[in-house]
């Protein structure tokens, strides 16, 4: 018993979470030994952040209770468990950008002197002996807003560290973070446990729990499924887990068949709102029947590129064309027309009206056309009988969903209304930004098989993704995106990861 | 506890719960006051209801009141808010004293030139706060409080002008008999006519004794139209797809600006219409000096908020509102408690209203408790 209390840091033993009448979790345990990186896995919705937001006190659960470090807590706020030397680091970090690194460690946590002045050289230097124990290497006097993502996680992480935590709980810290980063924050994990911490990491990536974690429990629907030994597992078996089914991690795609080239960029540049070229003289083209990736860190002019294509902002220079017709500075109505269709990167912004119908949705191009609409009226059985058509073509569930507002779909389902409805529009250029994010493994599946589907039937599909494996894996030529400009056009053929890495980062060459 | 539930998240009861507890607030004001408040709705309730006359006379009142919520709906529906029907109202009445004072038609045809006239002048008023909105990113409640200024002296300057100033009057000159719309108007002005509505106590209760006119029936009318436009042609779906989220339509090719500008012309309008109608259906058909704005653009917002912004929701809340406000003064005839209590009433209305996330909260509550009980209860919880 006595041995018991000791091995484990956090017990956590049938916990019931109910919201309304939907139970997000029902009877999950979860024990994690004290020193050790466990994992937390699950699909979206399957109830692993509820369950840390349980452990940090920022839910209550109905039922079960919870063990740290062997005696029973009541753990009722973010501050209890801080105290209980519980901290977390949420996938939207939680920073002052004005402020400078050092402010925000300590913002919350002062240690004031007697007049209530903060001894700042203090700070500095206990900032900096926490960062250079666990090689979390930032500079305190930086601004928030002027570091990267990369450093910011690690400021999140220090500001943990500097309350004195010991059970630091990652909320998928790696969404944001490039290659090179995202192995630097591993050896950071690492590190960390060999001080004796323990790191719960929530994520949903299966090589990532390969490489750094000990143990991984996994939850489905919020139910607890497992826990297994990450050394005598494989990622097939952590996914069948996960999904409840066997599923395909690899992208079945057959030879590329490349046709003529049908879109070209051709030195375009692009300004951001405070006039900043964000993309810079940047060349591309895509032919018909081939996947193009575009592979780069976020905030390379990524966004912007997409935006000029779309015709969201005006392009300062440079030319955009398909099919031999100039696109560049008109209307986001004439790209549409030209046949280019687009999956935004944010479906809730860009992509969907969440308080409109499902089936106002499928139509939201194409209402004004026949025949949804006869003379400015809209024909809504015409329309319904659309969405209908387009809900079991597409699989979105639940069927019969069209007179549903979309705000009530899961992420994976909304993605297939807006992948319905663009794909529908019989594109001769199809875009897909970041067509995976934050969906579960089953519905990742099905968009990368819709992507590949559309390359089959002979269109151009322009991939503009932050996963380099979903950029590798699917496309068929590679384009690096940095700093605005692609530096490279490679074959996806045998492309080595690391090295894109490298010239992601602007290195190589 | 699921039906209740359910019925607890029904937007109709949320409207209901407030306005039963509008009634209960301002029966404790009127306790505390020293007044009984049984008594005192009681009065309201004869004020409005016991006799034809008095029911006439809310529906006079609530027909600018349902236009102009119509138009700070609307609005709503499409993203804005439209704090400027109170100077559109103003325009709106302008341009019909303009029209119907100043020109000379045939009947009818010159009561329809009125209320074009108001609703363009009107509809353009609100179309230029769009028109800042679209072009230079300008708020609209900003830009349309102070048109709604701008337009309150801008009446005030035309009173001015010699050739519409009544002389010997703070107003303007009427609008011509041949514009009013009121119900058997030329009929009742005749003597005949006079005598044979006094023949039926209950005609010359509702016809002689007020001003009672087709206005009702344009608010209607109008409320039906804008329940058509927004949920079943093109127009009113780009105009809902730009108000719910406008970064989205313009992604799928909507232009949103046009869009802005548009909803804003029709706003205005609308608010316009209540002018025109104001002006031709009610004594003493012409517009005064104004030495503070009348409100009618701001019970207009009240109005929205009370119909949940739904456009058919607009004909009854203004009915509602008109009724308290008229049989208000009832109150204090009757009781003499002030009658100020029933704009207690009404802010309470509102207030709960703007609330309702309130009783969504307290229905999520109940179910937990639901919840708690299907599984076994070991947490006191929150």
């Amino acid at each position: 018993m006595e041995q018991d209390a000791n091995r484990y840091a956090v017990q956590m033993k049938g916990i019931s979470k109910y919201f309304g009448s939907f139970c997000a979790l029902d009877q999950v345990d979860l024990e994690v030994q004290k020193g050790t990186v466990h994992a937390l896995l699950g699909e979206n919705g399957a109830g692993k952040s509820t369950l840390m937001n349980v452990l940090y006190g920022l839910y209550q659960a109905e039922e079960g209770e919870i063990l740290i470090n062997g005696k029973p807590a009541q753990i009722t706020s973010p501050n209890k468990a801080i105290e209980l030397g519980i901290g977390m680091v949420h996938q939207h970090f939680m920073l002052v950008e004005p402020f400078t690194v050092a402010q925000n460690i300590i913002l919350g946590s002062e240690k004031t002197g007697a007049l209530g002045t903060i001894d700042t050289k203090a700070v500095r230097q206990e900032i900096l002996e926490l960062s250079e124990k666990y090689g979390l290497l930032v500079d305190p006097d930086e601004k928030i807003e002027d570091i990267s993502v990369g450093m910011q996680q690690r400021v999140e992480i220090l500001k943990a560290l500097y309350r004195g935590v010991d059970i630091l709980i990652l909320d998928e810290p790696t969404a944001v973070l490039t290659p090179q980063e995202i192995h630097e924050l591993i050896e950071i994990m690492h590190k960390l446990v060999a001080d004796g911490k323990t790191i719960i990491i929530i994520t949903h990536k299966l090589g990532e729990i390969k490489q750094s974690s000990d143990w991984c429990t996994i939850i489905r629907r919020g139910q607890y499924i497992d826990t297994v030994k990450v050394s005598d597992t494989t990622e097939e078996e952590l996914a069948s887990k996960m999904v409840g089914r066997a599923v395909n991690l690899h992208i079945e795609k057959g030879e590329a068949h490349p046709g003529e080239e049908i879109f070209r960029i051709e030195g375009l540049t692009v300004s951001d709102s405070r006039g900043i070229d964000k993309v810079k003289n940047l060349s591309l083209s895509v032919r018909r029947g081939e996947i193009l990736g575009v592979a780069g860190i976020d905030g390379n002019g990524q966004k912007e590129l997409v935006e000029a294509i779309t015709n969201l902002v005006k392009a300062k220079g440079g030319t955009i064309s398909i099919l031999g017709q100039e696109i560049q500075n008109t209307t986001p109505l004439n790209t549409i027309n030209h046949k280019i269709s687009t999956i935004p990167e944010d479906r809730h912004k860009h992509g969907l009206v969440l308080d409109f119908t499902v089936a106002e949705n499928m139509v939201l191009e194409n209402y004004h056309k026949a025949p949804f609409s006869k003379k400015g009226v809209l024909q809504l059985g015409a329309i319904n009988k659309f969405a209908k058509e387009l809900i079991e073509k597409f699989d979105v569930r639940p069927t019969g969903c069209e007179g549903q507002l979309a705000r009530g779909l899961s992420g994976g389902n909304q993605q297939k209304v807006i992948i319905g409805r663009e794909v529908t529009n019989d594109p001769d250029l199809l875009i897909a930004v970041q067509p995976t994010r934050g969906l579960d493994v089953g519905a990742i599946e099905y968009v990368h098989r819709s992507l590949v589907e559309q390359r089959d039937k002979g269109k151009a599909v322009l991939l503009i993704s932050l996963e380099l494996d979903e950029v590798i894996d699917l496309s068929d030529r590679i384009a690096i995106i940095y700093d605005g400009s692609i530096v490279d056009v490679i074959d996806a053929k045998g492309a080595d990861e690391n090295e894109i890495g490298l010239k992601m980062a602007g290195g190589g060459k | 506890m699921d039906t209740v539930q359910k019925w607890l998240k029904k937007p109709l009861t949320s409207i209901v719960i407030s306005i039963v507890l509008g009634f209960v607030v301002g029966a404790v004001v009127l306790s505390v006051a020293g007044y009984n408040p049984l008594e005192a709705y009681a009065a309201m309730f004869r004020g409005i209801f016991s006799k034809p006359k008095y029911m006439a006379q809310v529906v006079i009142k609530s027909t600018p009141l349902i236009l102009t919520g119509l138009s700070v709906a609307f609005a709503f529906k499409t993203g804005l808010f439209n704090i400027g029907a109170e100077g559109q109202y103003i325009i709106g009445s302008v341009a019909a004293v303009l029209v119907g004072a100043k020109l000379s038609l045939p009947p009818v045809l010159h009561f329809l030139a009125v209320v074009l006239a108001a609703m363009v002048a009107a509809g353009l008023w609100g179309c230029f706060a769009g028109f800042l909105k679209a072009k230079f990113g300008i708020n609209e409640v900003i830009t349309c409080i102070m048109l709604n200024w701008i337009a309150l002296y801008f009446n005030n300057f035309m009173i001015q002008m010699p050739w519409l100033k009544k002389p010997g009057a703070e107003a303007s000159y009427e609008v011509q008999r041949s514009a009013w719309s009121m119900v058997l108007g030329n009929y009742k002005a005749t003597e005949e006519g006079r005598q044979a509505l006094l023949a039926n106590p209950t005609l010359a209760d509702v016809v002689l004794k007020t001003d009672l006119n087709y206005g009702i029936l344009f608010a209607i009318l109008a409320a039906l139209l804008v329940w058509f436009v927004l949920n079943r042609t093109c127009k009113g779906f780009e105009l809902r797809s730009v108000g719910f989220n406008s970064d989205a339509a313009r992604f799928a090719g909507i232009n949103v600006n046009r869009n802005i500008m548009h909803s804003m012309f029709i706003a205005g309008a609308l608010a316009g219409l209540a002018g025109a109608l104001q002006m031709t259906g009610v004594m003493p058909h012409r517009i005064s000096m104004l030495a503070a704005q009348e409100g009618y653009g701001f019970d207009g917002i009240s109005v929205a908020l009370i119909a949940n912004s739904s456009p058919i929701g607009c004909i009854f809340s203004g009915l509602l509102f008109g009724g308290l406000k008229y049989g208000g003064s009832a109150i204090q005839s009757t009781t003499g408690a002030p009658s100020e209590v029933i704009n207690i009433v009404i802010g309470t209305i509102v207030f709960f209203i703007a609330m309702s996330t309130m009783f969504r909260v307290l229905a999520d509550k109940l179910a937990k408790r639901g919840g708690k009980r299907h599984a076994s209860h070991t947490d006191s919880g929150n």
